[in-house]
């Protein structure tokens, strides 16, 4: 698979590390009302699609930056990538 | 029809025109006490043992596709019982076990052939590793010993044993791991189930759930409503997919695992072999082709293929111990989609809609675990208690902080 880097351009998916779901950009606080509740479904659960999939990719071997890439789990089609960061200041985060 | 070598010299010598097909093609009934969702390995395990063992028969098992279509065709066919924790080795010491009987049990030539498995080490560090696990599967009388360098010389002579980086300094060997021909699994216990009544009903998907004030009732299906008593979920690979029908998030991601074969060569390697720096394991089919393969790819998937970084990294692995089959070349290579858990352990338990199971999160280890996994199940779905060596193998488990990690490598389903 080829990642089409925001910054870098086409690098080679094998640079990068994957994560998981990008859902856990949004960790919830743990002193929140039912936190043990909301860090059980963050930590463990997850939707697992058969079809599009938005997922967290880091560039370890490049500028190592967080991508948010959303990919066809069926096809392994990318459709749309995003540097994380701004996906989680859109969220409200200061960074 | 009982298979016996009466019935084949008979049938040698008129013709073969006797023989019959090996189970029938039934219309869904409206209603059974038992509907398994998945015609794979362990949901065909399921049924032969619930009607077999627990004296069930009223069973349907509804499959998409053909059955044996998913991960019991697509698996490097090993089986052992060499893990380390106590919530899975005496279930797969009692798979293994159900794996020395299955042929004689079942009548039906599966060609289980208790070849070894050797696990090489490469490290003082390791080695210590590897006489624990030794002792863990000495524990559930699993059997194991330490071998050292020259022990493995004599039976291996050709491993790179002098690799600058990793050098083989000797192996964990259990020679009751072996192979299985996977196919014949799936159609010795599809037969096994048919003779007792149970109706497999292929090209029948499920496309949704009965669930009536938190009751699962029964399946929606592309050949029409089934309804049920219990509905057993057996689908690991696209569990998640299933499960979103019932509105259930799971502990599991799904990812694909690439296996490979090499063109057929002269009997080479008397037992399976896995390398320990590295991840690869490689043993011989009957016909000659060398069956390896190594990590998953990595990332979510239901895509029964992969990508070419890990075909390199696996023959990596293979060319650091067996140099000598860089002059083979590959015939064949796919890839199945696994149930990733968040531990690297399955599950065997209901869900909290009654009358609802689940069985699934097999990562890739689901092949050696398909007896114990169906007898387990079928205790469950027959007893409504989990059997003994099942009783970890539950959904909760992570709430309860008892996940069953045996790399301890926390909850990121890629790296297990």
């Amino acid at each position: 698979m080829i990642i089409n880097h925001p910054l870098l351009g086409p690098r080679d998916a094998a640079e990068f590390v994957y994560l998981g779901d990008a859902s856990l950009i949004e960790r919830p606080d743990g002193f929140g009302e039912n936190a043990e509740d909301a860090m059980y479904d963050y930590v463990y659960l997850r939707d697992n699609p058969a079809g599009q999939h938005r997922e967290l990719w880091y560039h370890e071997q490049g500028d190592r930056s967080w991508l948010v890439v959303t990919r066809n789990t069926l096809t392994h089609e990318i459709t749309a990538i995003e540097l994380a960061r701004d996906v989680a200041r859109s969220k409200g985060r200061s960074r | 029809m009982r298979y016996n070598a009466l019935k084949i010299l008979k049938e040698g010598l008129t013709g073969n025109k006797g023989w019959t097909p090996v189970w029938r093609e039934p219309d869904p009934k409206p209603e059974y006490d038992i509907v398994i969702v998945g015609g794979g390995g362990h949901g065909l395990a399921t049924a032969y043992y619930l009607s077999n063992k627990f004296g069930m028969t009223n069973i349907a098992v509804v499959e998409k596709g053909w059955i044996g279509s998913g991960n019991v065709g697509r698996n490097t066919t090993l089986i052992r019982a060499n893990y380390l924790l106590e919530g899975n080795q005496p279930f797969y010491e009692l798979s293994l076990k159900l794996w020395e009987g299955l042929e004689q049990d079942f009548n039906y030539n599966a060609m289980v052939s208790q070849r070894g498995i050797l696990n090489l080490y490469h490290s003082d560090a390791q080695r210590d590793a590897y006489a624990r696990r030794g002792n863990a599967m000495h524990l559930t009388g699993s059997g194991g010993a330490l071998l050292d360098e020259v022990q493995i010389r004599e039976k291996c002579p050709y491993l790179d044993f002098d690799n600058a980086r990793f050098p083989i300094k000797g192996a964990l060997w259990q020679p009751r791991g072996g192979t299985v021909r996977h196919d014949a699994v799936a159609w010795g216990f599809a037969r096994g189930a048919d003779q007792k009544g149970v109706d497999i009903l292929q090209n029948c998907e499920v496309t949704g759930f009965q669930i009536e004030n938190g009751v699962c009732r029964g399946v929606e299906t592309s050949r029409g409503a089934i309804r049920a008593r219990k509905v057993a979920v057996c689908v690991a690979g696209s569990s998640g997919r299933v499960m979103s029908l019932a509105g259930m998030r799971l502990p599991i991601e799904s990812h694909v695992l690439q296996a490979f074969v090499s063109e057929g060569l002269k009997p080479i390697l008397p037992s399976v072999i896995t390398f320990g720096a590295g991840h690869f394991y490689v043993s011989q089919s009957d016909k000659g082709g060398l069956v390896f393969g190594g990590d998953i790819d990595g990332y979510n998937t239901y895509a029964q293929r992969g990508n070419l970084p890990v075909v390199e990294d696996v023959c990596e692995g293979g060319m650091a111990i067996l140099p000598m089959i860089g002059r083979a070349r590959l015939l064949r290579m796919w890839g199945g989609v696994m149930d990733m858990s968040m531990d690297g352990s399955p599950f065997i338990d209901r869900t909290h809609i009654d009358g609802l199971y689940f069985n699934g999160g097999w990562c890739y280890g689901g092949f050696k675990a398909t007896p114990a996994s169906g007898f387990c199940y079928a205790h469950l779905l027959s007893k409504d208690a989990p059997h003994p060596v099942a009783t970890r193998l539950r959904l909760d488990r992570f709430r309860r902080g008892a996940p069953i990690d045996e790399k301890g490598a926390g909850p990121q389903p890629n790296l297990h």
